[in-house]
């Protein structure tokens, strides 16, 4: 796969049709990947890398890079593709100034996973294909089964299907049935007052480092009210229980019927906070009561938040269809 | 010495669109029916311009119980505005008790400028409410406490 990504974007940068490519390279690790934009064919040769932990969606570079003079070339996995098209949706990017290439996933590792199962002083991990072999500074050679380590995210992916691209490498794949409101339907179950002590208990751990801010393709204003110290909710690390809670819900109401559950949010937080229940929470509700939606799905649907029927359910049907009391 | 046990005296915010809650309350005002006066009333515009961090807001600055009025559906002034209200409030609502925030708190009631008797009613049970579910805890923000 990486070589064949290679090769496209070396042709695709020589025959003048781009300028630059986005893709991902090696951070401090082999398994921390981050994502980086490359202008020069010894830029691709030395540091170009794809593998199982390439999780990062590059489609909020987009907005930016789509701005540039000359095409961007980005690499877009089934999950980023969705969030691409939602910010198409949102003319926050500019389709033609991007040449998109699809590539077929199935799924990436999480390196979290792989130092929680009890291997210590982990060097580096390499893909190799179904297998991940770990090598550690104790010159210890590991291999593991790359489905046991797959992220959250992956294992209820919604769909393997590139919504958007120019040319695919790799079989695109198929909407998925997955199982992904299973834990927020787990919540529901909950008394009101133990979903009150489950949420103190996650999101009190929040440092406000706002990265799940950052890295959110739907959190794309370029003036945020967590930038502005006159809306209160500034400060850095949040003062207590309400601040955090005022946090959690403007953010995932912000992008509710935009977020396309592209997971990047739990992904990026440090203290391993699950906000995609949150974005999920919305999601469920609104296939519930306006109907399925998919954002990034595709261009014309008009989201919920934006649209209405004359006989939508009222909000008291929270007292019947919400979690347990 | 003995501690003295107050009363609990529930802060309920109500948003009242101009066009029709308000005029409402009015009426209910000039016809001198009663409703409790932990009730404070703040004019908008519309049940349309109630963004979520008002409901928020209301809370973190000490209401026990927050209420959104407006115009019936179809009656809306800007016509479109408390359908829009409609979905944001449901949503907002269940995302609340989602969090373990007691539902009661929150309540959306579409009152038209006729209905002055609707109005006190509707606000005679929601202090009911509030009074049986006690202080705000759960979003309550210290720092604003008196
Ligand atoms: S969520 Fe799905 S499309 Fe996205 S990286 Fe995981 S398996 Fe691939
Ligand atoms: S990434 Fe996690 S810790 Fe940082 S602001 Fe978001 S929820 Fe809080
Ligand atoms: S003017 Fe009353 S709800 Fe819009």
């Amino acid at each position: 796969m990486q070589e064949m990504m290679k090769k496209r974007a070396l042709q695709l940068l020589q025959d003048g049709t781009v300028e630059r490519v986005l893709a991902w390279k090696t951070g401090e690790f082999s398994y921390d990947i981050t994502p980086a934009v490359f202008e020069s064919a010894e830029e691709i040769e030395k540091d170009f890398v794809y593998d199982a932990f390439c999780a990062a969606n590059l489609s909020k570079y987009l907005v930016a890079l789509s701005k540039k003079e000359g095409k961007t070339l980005a690499f877009l996995k089934p999950c980023d593709s969705y969030s691409f098209q939602q910010l198409m949706k949102e003319h926050r990017v500019d389709r033609d100034n991007v040449y998109i290439i699809g590539i077929a996933c199935d799924g990436k590792a999480d390196a979290d996973k792989i130092k929680d199962s009890g291997i210590k002083g982990i060097k580096n991990i390499a893909d190799n294909g179904d297998k991940l072999v770990v090598e550690t500074i104790y010159s210890e050679s590991t291999e593991l089964d790359k489905k046991d380590f797959l992220a959250e995210r992956c294992l209820n992916c919604k769909s393997r299907k590139v919504v958007i691209y120019d040319e695919m490498i790799g079989e695109n794949g198929e909407v998925l049935d997955s199982n992904r409101f299973d834990m927020v339907e787990k919540i529901e179950a909950m008394t009101s007052e133990e979903r009150f002590e489950f949420w103190q208990n996650e999101l009190s751990r929040c440092i406000r480092c706002n990265a799940c801010r950052n890295v959110c393709p739907a959190c794309t204003c370029e003036k945020c009210v967590f930038d502005n110290d006159a809306s209160g909710i500034a400060n850095k690390a949040a003062a207590n229980s309400f601040e955090e809670n005022m946090f959690h819900i403007i953010r995932a109401f912000h992008v509710a019927g935009r977020c396309t559950d592209c997971g990047e949010c739990s992904r990026v937080c440090p203290q391993h906070i699950p906000l995609h229940l949150l974005n999920r929470k919305f999601i469920k509700d609104m296939n519930e009561f306006y109907g399925e939606y998919q954002a990034g799905e595709d261009l014309e649907t008009r989201p919920p938040l934006v649209n209405f029927t004359m006989d939508d359910v009222e909000p008291s049907i929270v007292n019947e269809k919400g979690g347990k009391e | 010495m003995q501690i003295e046990k107050k009363e609990f005296k529930p802060t309920i915010v109500a948003f009242c669109c101009n066009w029709c809650s308000y005029a409402g309350a009015d009426l209910a005002g000039t016809n001198r029916l009663n409703y409790p006066a932990d009730v404070k009333i703040i004019r908008v515009p519309c049940s349309c311009r109630v963004n979520p961090m008002f409901i928020l807001r209301a809370f973190q600055r000490g209401a026990d119980g927050v209420i959104l009025c407006g115009c019936h559906p179809g009656d809306c002034h800007y016509t479109t505005g408390n359908y829009y209200a409609r979905r944001r409030m449901t949503l907002l609502f269940s995302m609340l008790d989602f969090l373990g925030i007691e539902r009661g708190r929150t309540r959306v009631e579409w009152v038209s400028a006729a209905e002055g008797a609707k109005f006190a009613q509707t606000m005679n049970e929601f202090v009911e409410t509030i009074i049986s579910l006690g202080e705000n805890k759960r979003l309550e923000d210290l720092r604003c406490k008196k």
